[in-house]
């Protein structure tokens, strides 16, 4: 008997340890193959208020949620405004709008590559569909390329395939805004004639002759300006508004009227 | 003792807290969580009662644990490390460590990284072989271990050198 007590507080640190190791595993077993302890969870009052208290100040940092209230408060404020012109109409009434607005979030963004194209979080189950516009807060960022159940692909205006009308903003001088992969920062607007009178700073905004955009929506500002080589068009470099590095919440917009429109110009062209 | 005492507890709350509400939501390279709070274990005073140590561990281990659901995850390894630590001491710096004048005063820098490095490679493995708890997932296993181990590492000796204590 002696001898066994001596033997255990010989071996007293080993058996310690021994103990807390089975404890520690018996409840990493557990909770592999049962439901979390009941008592020992982070919802327990101490650590839920530390929890609590640490949200106060890390929830400055993860706005997400917080975020996306404002995102759908801002969908429906801007599909009031792109309105406003009917302002005789209910503007309360859906139904007689001409642009739908629909808010989605960036998966993928890309703008390295010559040919860009970002994927959103929403699709067919949504209501997206081919050619609807896509802004940012801030301004333009593309045109919905192609549609699956759940996601849709967007053509970046940072895509060489990119061809989107723009206008000077509070003039009707209009240009087609291309991008030559240069920087991602901005993109070139070309066709205005060289008559127009251009200052660097002016602000550059989507015109009104595609019915995928509505008009003046904020693409960005000059940044230089030259002629081309036959001397009677600009070229622009316009600075994007839009940090393209930087997006994460986007809005889709729908014209109601694009059928119509697009139906008209076909039949007059044939 | 008392000073130390207090020292330790407070080291013990304000670790607990920077680790669950900061590297617990760190997120680096969308997988990368180091366990600062290894640090506790390499700050621990070397002349003292074993049994605490290990009780001392456990707790910490557990608390961590309760704050993020890995339940007795930490405790495992913290506990583990704990034990294990005169061994990797002798280790990694000889036999002396044993003697009554033994302070960090008298070593080297490489011998405190490789101790940190120790411990926290240790406290890792286990962590991660008992949080996947498959050994199909053994390259998986590797890849956190080494990812947050290092991570963890650098931020140890960053805290270390920060925060270094009176005697050395």
């Amino acid at each position: 008997m002696q001898r066994i007590i001596n033997f255990v507080l010989r071996y007293r640190n080993a058996f310690l340890y021994a103990f807390f190791a089975f404890i520690s595993l018996v409840m990493t077993i557990r909770s592999h193959s049962y439901h979390q302890s009941k008592f020992f969870n982070s919802s327990r009052w101490v650590t839920g208020s530390i929890y609590g208290a640490g949200s106060d100040v890390s929830s400055y940092f993860s706005l997400q949620e917080e975020n996306k209230r404002l995102v759908e408060e801002n969908q429906q404020l801007r599909k009031m405004l792109f309105n406003a012109q009917y302002d005789s109409i209910d503007p309360l009434n859906s139904s007689l709008a001409v642009y739908q607005v629909l808010d989605a979030k960036l998966i993928k963004n890309s703008f390295t590559s010559p040919r860009n194209y970002i994927l959103i979080d929403k699709g067919v189950k949504d209501g997206v569909h081919q050619d609807m516009g896509v802004i940012t807060t801030d301004g333009i960022l593309g045109i919905v390329e192609n549609v699956s159940n759940n996601f849709a692909t967007v053509q970046s205006v940072l895509n060489t395939k990119s061809n989107i009308n723009a206008k000077i903003k509070g003039t009707q001088y209009f240009g087609s805004l291309i991008w030559d992969t240069k920087d991602y920062t901005a993109v070139q607007l070309i066709d205005i004639p060289r008559l127009v009178p251009l200052v660097v700073g002016d602000t550059i905004v989507t015109g009104g002759m595609s019915s995928i955009f509505p008009e003046n929506v904020p693409i960005g500002i000059i940044k230089k300006y030259d002629l081309d080589d036959a001397k009677s068009f600009y070229n622009i470099d316009v600075e994007l508004f839009s940090d393209m590095a930087n997006i994460k919440n986007v809005y889709l917009i729908e014209n109601k009227d694009k059928e119509e429109i697009e139906e008209l110009e076909s039949r007059t062209i044939e | 003792m008392n000073n130390t005492l207090i020292i330790n507890i407070l080291r013990f709350v304000l670790l607990v807290i920077t680790q669950v509400l900061i590297f617990n939501n760190l997120n680096f390279l969308g997988f990368i969580n180091p366990f600062v709070y290894v640090i506790f274990f390499y700050w621990y005073p070397i002349k003292g009662n074993r049994a605490i140590f290990m009780l001392t561990a456990f707790s910490l281990g557990l608390v961590i644990d309760i704050f993020s659901d890995t339940l007795a995850l930490n405790a495992l390894a913290s506990t583990t490390i704990a034990y294990a630590r005169p061994a990797i001491m002798r280790f990694c710096f000889g036999v002396n460590y044993d003697f009554q004048s033994f302070s960090f005063k008298n070593t080297t820098k490489v011998q405190r990284i490789t101790f940190l490095a120790l411990l926290v490679l240790i406290h890792h493995l286990i962590f991660f072989s008992f949080e996947i708890l498959s050994i199909a997932h053994i390259l998986l296993i590797l890849k956190k271990v080494f990812a947050t181990g290092i991570v963890t590492l650098i931020l140890c000796v960053l805290f270390s050198s920060l925060f270094s204590p009176k005697s050395e």
